[in-house]
Formats: C-alpha cells, sequence, structure tokens
C-alpha cells in the first residue's frame, strides 16, 4: 500500500488503530468558555456594580496568588482513557487561551512514568559517577551555590501531535500540540558538575536517571552535555514544580522532552550508550519498511495558529480579526513564520513579537480583515537554519504513518462563515 | 594554596567575556539573549563543591544495564520459576502470555508486523536488546513496586518474558549473570541513527514558494469531526 492509499483510506478503524487518539467532541466542548455577552445590566453603567462598592480580599489573604475564578476553564487537560493510568499518562498545555512566548508554570504540560516524586529538598543527592576522576555527590544547596544562568527554553514530547500521523483527529490544538511548554529556567550548566568531577579521556555518553517510581532514564551524547545542557531548579523564577521535576531537572535545549530527566538523581559517564527502554520501545522513530531511526534527538522547527482554533472560535461574522500562534525549533531561532488563509496558496509574513530566544517557543501574529467567508488557515516557521516547517504529506512520503513521534507537520484549522473551527487535513 | 587563585581567575576571565559580550553591538540589543549557538560560555569552574560519593552509596544507586552486560547483577533464574513471579506479579496488567491485559502494554507477539499498516511493537517484535528488558523490570516493576525483586526472581521473570516471546525457547533454561550479554533479539540491526538531515536535507528550501503555489483551491479531504466519536471503553487503542 502507497503512502498515498494510506493517508486517504480513511476508514474510521485506521484512525482508532492509530495510537493515541480520542473523541474530538467531547474534547472540544471541553475547551472554550464564552467571555463575552449581553452580561448583568446591574453591573453595567450607568450602574454601579457591587465590586465598585464594597471592600474586597484585603493583602496576603491570597498568600499565592490564582488566576481569577472567572478563568477556571484555563487548566491541564488529559484524555482519561488514553493511557492505562493517570501514573503513566500526559495532560496537555491550554495552548489556545495563553498568549506571548510564556507558559505559566501551573499549566505547563505533564508527562509521567510513575507519577509526581515528591522529594524532599533536605534529601535530594544528585550523584555524578563512572568516568570521572572523582565520583560525587551534591546536596540541593550545592547546586543552588554554583555559577548559574538564566535561559528559555521550549519542552516538547516527541509524540506532540503523534495522533495526526493518520490523519486530522483532535479538534483542539490543546490536544494536538499542547505537549510542549516554555519557560525561563535557572540553572547550572550540567558542564560545570561534569568539570567538578574531571572527565576521563573515553567519557562518550552520560545516563541521566529520575528518583521517579519509573526510574526514568536516558542517554544523552558528551557532546551535547558540554554545551548547552542545564541542570534547573527553577521555572520563571520560583522553584520547579513537583510536576515538573522538584527540585532538580535536567534541561536538553532543542531536543525531546523524554531526555528533560525530572528529579534527577543520578548521572553516570560511559563510553556508550544505554539502550534502555526509552530510547529503544519508545522513542525511536518507525518508518515504512519496517526499520526505525534511533537517537532522534532533535526537536524540528514546527508552529501553530493558537487563535482561532477549535477551542477558541470566532465570536464574531465578521471584521478585524487578529491570527496569534507559536513557532519553534529545536535547531536555533526561529527567522519568519508564514501565514496562508486559503490553504497554502497565498502565504504572508507573520509579525514575530516579543523576544526571539534561541529554542524557544517565539510568538507570531498576522492582522487581517476577516470577510466572513470560510478559511483554511496555516502557518509555516523558517528557522535560522533555513529549515522550512514541511506538509504533513511531504513528512509522510519520507516517514510513512507509524512513526508517532516528531510530527511537525504544517497544521490546517478550517475557519467556517459561522465563525467555528475545526481541524481538517487538505489536499 | 593554588585553589582560591585559580577560582579568583577563573572569576576575572568570565567577568571579562560578559563585560565584552555586552560591549558588542548585536549582544548589547538584548542581554537575555545567548549566544547563537546556545553554548554557556566560560563560567568559574573548581569550585569544591560536592563531595566524594562513597563506593556503598553509588552501589545502592546504579542500577543501569547495558548491552554489554555492564551492570548486570549477580542472580540466576529459570523459565518455569520465572513464570511463578510473572503470574504473581506481572499477568494482572500483561496478560497470562504478554497479550495484554485492558490497555497496558503487550509484552509479546507482533512478529512480522513491523511493515505493515498495523505494527505491534514487541519485546520480540521491536526491542533491539535483551539488557533494555531486565533493566527496565527492576528499574520500573512490577509498577507502583518498582526495585522491589530480587536478583534471582529479577533474571527469571525476564527469562519467562523471553521465553514468551520465543528468544529462550527451553522452560529449564537458566539465565544468569554468566550467560545473559550472549541473548540477542531479531530486530537489533533494524534501528539505525538519525539521518534527517541526509533523508530530509529537501526541508531546507532557500525560496519557500510565497504565492500561487498550487493550481486549484485548497479541498478538505479530511475532518477529525468524522471522528468525534469517543471509543467505548474496551476499544480504546493500545498505549504508547
Amino acid at each position: 500500500m502507497s503512502n498515498e492509499d494510506k493517508n486517504t483510506g480513511t476508514s474510521r478503524r485506521a484512525f482508532l488503530r492509530g495510537g493515541l487518539i480520542a473523541g474530538g467532541a467531547a474534547l472540544a466542548g471541553g475547551g472554550a468558555v464564552a467571555q463575552t455577552g449581553p452580561g448583568n445590566p446591574e453591573n453595567l453603567p450607568p450602574n454601579v456594580p457591587d465590586w465598585s462598592r464594597y471592600l474586597g480580599d484585603g493583602v496576603a489573604v491570597r498568600e499565592y496568588g490564582k488566576p481569577s475564578q472567572y478563568e477556571s476553564h484555563v487548566i491541564r487537560r488529559d484524555v482519561e482513557w488514553l493511557t492505562a493510568s493517570r501514573e503513566s499518562s500526559v495532560s496537555f498545555t491550554p495552548l489556545h487561551e495563553l498568549d506571548g512566548p510564556i507558559t505559566p508554570n501551573g499549566l505547563c504540560f505533564e508527562r509521567h512514568h510513575g507519577g509526581i516524586a515528591e522529594v524532599d529538598p533536605g534529601d535530594y543527592r544528585l550523584i555524578l559517577h563512572g568516568l570521572v576522576d572523582k565520583p560525587l555527590v551534591f546536596t540541593l544547596d550545592d547546586i543552588k551555590r554554583m555559577p548559574r544562568v538564566n535561559r528559555a527554553h521550549f519542552c516538547e514530547c516527541a509524540a506532540n501531535s503523534g495522533m495526526e500521523w493518520r490523519g486530522a483527529q483532535l479538534n483542539g490544538c490543546q490536544f494536538t500540540h499542547g505537549m510542549i511548554h516554555s519557560v525561563m529556567y535557572t540553572g547550572v550548566p550540567l558542564r560545570v558538575l561534569l568539570e567538578e568531577a574531571g572527565l576521563k579521556p573515553n567519557a562518550k555518553w552520560l545516563l541521566m536517571e529520575g528518583a521517579d517510581a519509573a526510574g526514568m532514564t536516558r542517554s544523552l551524547p558528551i557532546e551535547k552535555a558540554l554545551d548547552d545542557v542545564l541542570v534547573a531548579y527553577r521555572m520563571n523564577g520560583e522553584m520547579l514544580r513537583p510536576e515538573n521535576g522538584y527540585p532538580v531537572r535536567i534541561v536538553v535545549p532543542g531536543w525531546e522532552a523524554n531526555m528533560w530527566v525530572k528529579w534527577v538523581r543520578r548521572i553516570e559517564v560511559g563510553d556508550e550508550p544505554w539502550y534502555h527502554r526509552e530510547e529503544t520501545s519508545k522513542y525511536t522513530d518507525l518508518l515504512e519498511d519496517g526499520r526505525a531511526r534511533k537517537f532522534t534527538f532533535i526537536m524540528d522547527a514546527k508552529s501553530v495558529i493558537t487563535n482561532p482554533s477549535p477551542q477558541a472560535p470566532l465570536n464574531y461574522k465578521r471584521g478585524f480579526t487578529v491570527l496569534s500562534g507559536l513557532a519553534w525549533s529545536g535547531r536555533g531561532k526561529i527567522k519568519e513564520v508564514h501565514v496562508t488563509l486559503d490553504g497554502g496558496r497565498n502565504w504572508r509574513q507573520a509579525r514575530l513579537d516579543g523576544p526571539v530566544w534561541d529554542k524557544a517557543l517565539t510568538r507570531f501574529y498576522f492582522e487581517f480583515d476577516w470577510d466572513g467567508s470560510p478559511l483554511l488557515l496555516q502557518s509555516r516557521a523558517v528557522d535560522e537554519t533555513g529549515y522550512v516547517q514541511p506538509t504533513k504529506d511531504e513528512l509522510r512520503a519520507v516517514r510513512g504513518v507509524n512513526s508517532i513521534y516528531h510530527n511537525n507537520g504544517i497544521q490546517t484549522w478550517h475557519v467556517m462563515a459561522s465563525g467555528e473551527v475545526e481541524n481538517v487535513e487538505i489536499s | 594554596m593554588s585553589r582560591s587563585v585559580e577560582l579568583f581567575g577563573a572569576g576575572l576571565l568570565a567577568a571579562a567575556l560578559v563585560l565584552g559580550a555586552g560591549m558588542t553591538g548585536g549582544q548589547a540589543q538584548n542581554a537575555a539573549t545567548p549566544p547563537a549557538t546556545g553554548s554557556v560560555g566560560a563560567l568559574p569552574t573548581n569550585l569544591g563543591l560536592g563531595r566524594e560519593a562513597t563506593p556503598e552509596e553509588i552501589a545502592g544507586w546504579a542500577i543501569s544495564v547495558r548491552p554489554d552486560g555492564q551492570g548486570l547483577p549477580e542472580g540466576r533464574g529459570t523459565v518455569l520459576e520465572g513464570e511463578d513471579v510473572y503470574v504473581a506479579q506481572c499477568a494482572v496488567c500483561h496478560g497470562d502470555f504478554g497479550e495484554s491485559a485492558g490497555r497496558w502494554p503487550m509484552l509479546a507477539g507482533g512478529d512480522g508486523t513491523l511493515a505493515s499498516h498495523d505494527p505491534v511493537k514487541t519485546v520480540g517484535s521491536y526491542w533491539p536488546y535483551a539488557s533494555t528488558l531486565i533493566d527496565y523490570i527492576y528499574r520500573a516493576m512490577p509498577y507502583g513496586n518498582a526495585q522491589s525483586l530480587s536478583p534471582d526472581e529479577l533474571y527469571a521473570v525476564t527469562a519467562y518474558v523471553l521465553y514468551l516471546n520465543d528468544v529462550i525457547t527451553d522452560e529449564d533454561f537458566e539465565l544468569n549473570s554468566e550467560n545473559f550479554a550472549s541473548i540477542r533479539l531479531d530486530n537489533e540491526d533494524a534501528f539505525y541513527p538519525d539521518d534527517r538531515e541526509v533523508a530530509e536535507a529537501h526541508f531546507w528550501k532557500q525560496e519557500p514558494c510565497m504565492s500561487d503555489c498550487a493550481g486549484n483551491p485548497a479541498e478538505i479531504r479530511n475532518r477529525a469531526r468524522a471522528l468525534d466519536v469517543t471509543p467505548e471503553a474496551g476499544q480504546a487503542p493500545r498505549v504508547e
């Protein structure tokens, strides 16, 4: 069967066997809550609402601030039946409810393999051993005393968009693209720790191991470890959240999130990779001929329009419209983002706004006057190496549809005249 | 002593580099922008932080096993002994014969399916190394009670899973730290290193098309809403 046959042979069963999928109706229903409407006349001019008349909460009543009660729909969501247990599962970032280049800590997607390890910082230890001059054990205080840097980087699961290899499946960018977040990390370059222990000349690979109940491990080439990998303990200024690896995680800029070992407890230096579960049975990319790529670490350039999108429809029929989205590349900075309203026949430059950091989420906008006719929206990222985000068909032509991981193909949203938005594929 | 001198010297060097970077035009624009390579740059070293790890501390945590056998614990176990462990600790999720109960991972089967439309990836059909199995069982299984198996139980249950996959065919076979590295899996040679920058070199385009990029208007060929039916319990796909 050719690629073409597979892509268009859209039996429902074929989709359901595709790995991770979900029922779109239920998902889209769990998304947007209308924020605007006719309103309560008692709160509208010329009347004076209660909040303008009576005292509200004083200071320190809300000791650790939370979002407004009216934003309670802005949450991570999972797909309950997608996995066998929530302790080994994923929740998705609500990208369609966010703006700017930084993800709020409490909304960063989660992926655990043995649940959240609740590590007591006083009992935290990181052992560094193997092909080193002197094996060391560090406390959290040791790590916090080291020279540190601040870097914003995206963290994307290699399986992000993995449910879409065989065709459009999920109505919502939270579910098609929400296994990503981008925060400002504070941490110590891993190189500082390695130099503290002293590397043997035959040191070629590291094994990074988590303290969770899955003992999550990945092998990391020494070149990357000495380049830009961080031993991070803060995100957006505060200590890491437990679900993101408190108190210490590994940050591997531009590379698949599975390597960003959380709750890291041990780093072993060796001369070969370990070929553990997460780099053999998982996170290898099965191709059409039954062979598989291994060590596909880099996340290719990718983008998605977050607004409008299926969970964030247009609630008007025509007029001035701001299209907004995110772009990123594991190879460096985003150079350009192109946007089309007609399904890729004509493209225009989007406007990058805010900081354009290396290997981080970059926000883009495209403003236009919507005439109320249906649209086929797409965005296309170009990174500083000249890599141009491919269409899904271009990807399938090389990789087939079985690889699960590294789907960075161009996403299409169909905006209907009603303002509703749906996930489609086009030809 | 030389340590303080070195530390002071390194600190001066780092400060000089930071100042130098700040004075170049490109970098001054946005101080938060790291160098183009993403490299960290010079920082003080030889900090004297951390203490030497003892052999006992390392031995307690260093549980990783490699394909060449490095890291294997001392121990032994037969297929038949492993069946008892498996039935008691594993079958509830993985099924009596590794076929999976519910949505937990299949451990056996799937031979010859990798190039098909419905690939089934199991220890026997897909995994490249038996060492991955013994490493993973000890570090993460049984689910919710990790690192609880004795070395002999570990070898036995690993032997049983290999037996379910026809890698070991004699139920009296004893797997041990001596013969483990000789076990080979069929799919080892099917993996090759990431070749995207060669096989997908055409994704680096000099001038991507910006206007009149296709002859016909775009047509919708597939809608997510066509699948807007939540599968019933038990019909859900396998966990990847």
